[in-house]
């Protein structure tokens, strides 16, 4: 018990501020969602042209620059790289148009469930789902190759580009798009959200708070120590949302989702299997990027660009449901992470070839 | 002994890795890790199977000694 007194505070934290960035102005159920939040910022720097999700996000700012200041602190920071780079871009995507169909990352869903959206649940199933498919593949040897230590320049790369967008946002650069209306516009003031996102940031750089992972140690080890984080954010977001007057419990008309029962569940079913073979939800792909980790900047990278893409082509969700272009983007997406996970999993025979073509 | 070297592997690879080690000798492990959240998580997991740990420090990385 002691040694989880860390990731029960960081959970508890978690929540409580998540229900007070929403008290503060940003969308329901909205406290935190990663993908939701990598979207708007595609959107704030004209990557895709959908107006009412349009902002650069600070929370996402401060997560990174809150892990990567922790993280030199106790001398975690390391720069590596080269653990298949392309591959993780293009799972990034792939988790980034999943949770775009549901309408949220792992994080945003466990805060839906404690609004009350049972929208969520149907998501959580899919999402336990996706990670134990992720896990099958685990046991079958799936690896993305091990990566190797690069250059301080590198590592310091990532939370740089961040410090300069957090600038731009502060100046007023005019070249960036802000929604006037839906989601994009909905938000608590720029410090306000900024500090939220180094406080979570430098909480989950310390517990390695990971939504994929909680369930997935669970699975595999019986090992409930990041689980408990994710059971935390889930009851103090719940008493805060009750406390608030935010709690509504039901399907219809939750905030920011819809109520189509098999997209919600597709949707994260692509986004758990992904973010297992990523090692990570798409938080910790942040906090890793702060710490260092460029495969996980490689990522969020992809992230973004996953989100430019489902709102150019028409593939994430609206309030109204699945689009008719989403439905066929998640088996696309279904395919692409079937395909990575045969090809990167030595039980099938992948590297006695390669071994052989040595030969 | 068994060793493993299970440097700049991502989660949760490090503890499968100490996990069919120990099937196979189960009477102790030597895993070589490289940063403190694949120590954390294998020692966690070889605490639990009921090893007793020592570290020893090769480098940048550290070396977990599990032994029944």
């Amino acid at each position: 018990m002691k040694e989880k007194r860390g990731i029960i505070l960081t959970g508890a934290i978690i929540g409580l501020i998540s229900v007070l960035l929403v008290h503060l102005g940003n969308p329901k159920n909205m406290g935190f969602c990663i993908a939701c939040f990598i979207r708007d910022i595609a959107g704030g720097i004209g990557l895709h042209s959908a107006p009412i999700v349009q902002y650069v996000r600070p929370e996402v700012i401060g997560l990174v620059l809150g892990a990567f200041l922790v993280s030199l602190v106790n001398k975690e920071f390391k720069a590596k790289g080269g653990s298949s780079p392309f591959t993780r871009f293009i799972l990034g995507m792939v988790v980034m148009i999943g949770a775009l169909i549901f309408l949220g990352c792992p994080l945003r869903m466990v805060l839906r469930i404690a609004g009350g959206d049972l929208n969520a649940i149907v998501g959580l199933v899919g999402f336990v789902v996706g990670i134990y498919i992720g896990i099958l593949f685990l046991n079958k040897g799936f690896t993305l190759k091990r990566n190797y230590t690069l250059s301080s320049f590198e590592g310091y790369l990532f939370p740089l580009v961040n410090l300069l967008l957090f600038i731009l946002l502060i100046a007023g650069f005019s070249m960036l798009h802000f929604s006037e209306e839906g989601p994009g516009s909905m938000h608590a003031p720029i410090w306000v959200s900024l500090i939220a996102g180094l406080v979570v940031g430098a909480l989950a750089q310390r517990t390695r708070m990971c939504t994929v992972g909680g369930i997935r140690d669970m699975i595999m080890f019986k090992d409930s120590y990041l689980i408990t984080g994710f059971l935390a954010i889930f009851l103090v977001a719940l008493i805060g949302n009750i406390a608030l007057g935010y709690f509504k419990l039901g399907f219809a008309e939750q905030p920011v989702a819809h109520s189509d029962g098999l997209w919600n569940f597709l949707g994260m079913v692509i986004a758990g299997w992904g973010s297992v073979l990523l090692g990570g939800c798409p938080l910790r792909q942040l906090i890793l990027a702060g710490e260092g980790n460029t495969d996980s900047a490689v990522t969020v990278m992809g992230c973004l660009v996953g989100a430019a893409i489902a709102h150019n082509f028409g593939l994430a969700s609206s309030t109204a449901g699945a689009s008719p272009n989403g439905k066929i983007a998640a088996f696309i997406c279904l395919a692409v992470v079937l395909i990575i996970s045969v090809a990167n999993s030595e039980a099938f025979g992948k590297e006695q070839n390669l071994e052989k073509a040595k030969n | 002994m068994e060793r493993i070297d299970a440097r700049g592997i991502s989660c949760p690879q490090p503890v499968l890795m100490a996990k069919n080690a120990i099937e196979k000798s189960p009477e102790g492990i030597d895993i070589l890790v490289d940063n403190n959240t694949a120590k954390n998580n294998v020692s966690r997991f070889l605490k639990n199977q009921g090893y007793k740990l020592e570290y020893e420090n090769e480098g940048e990385d550290i070396l977990i000694k599990a032994r029944k």
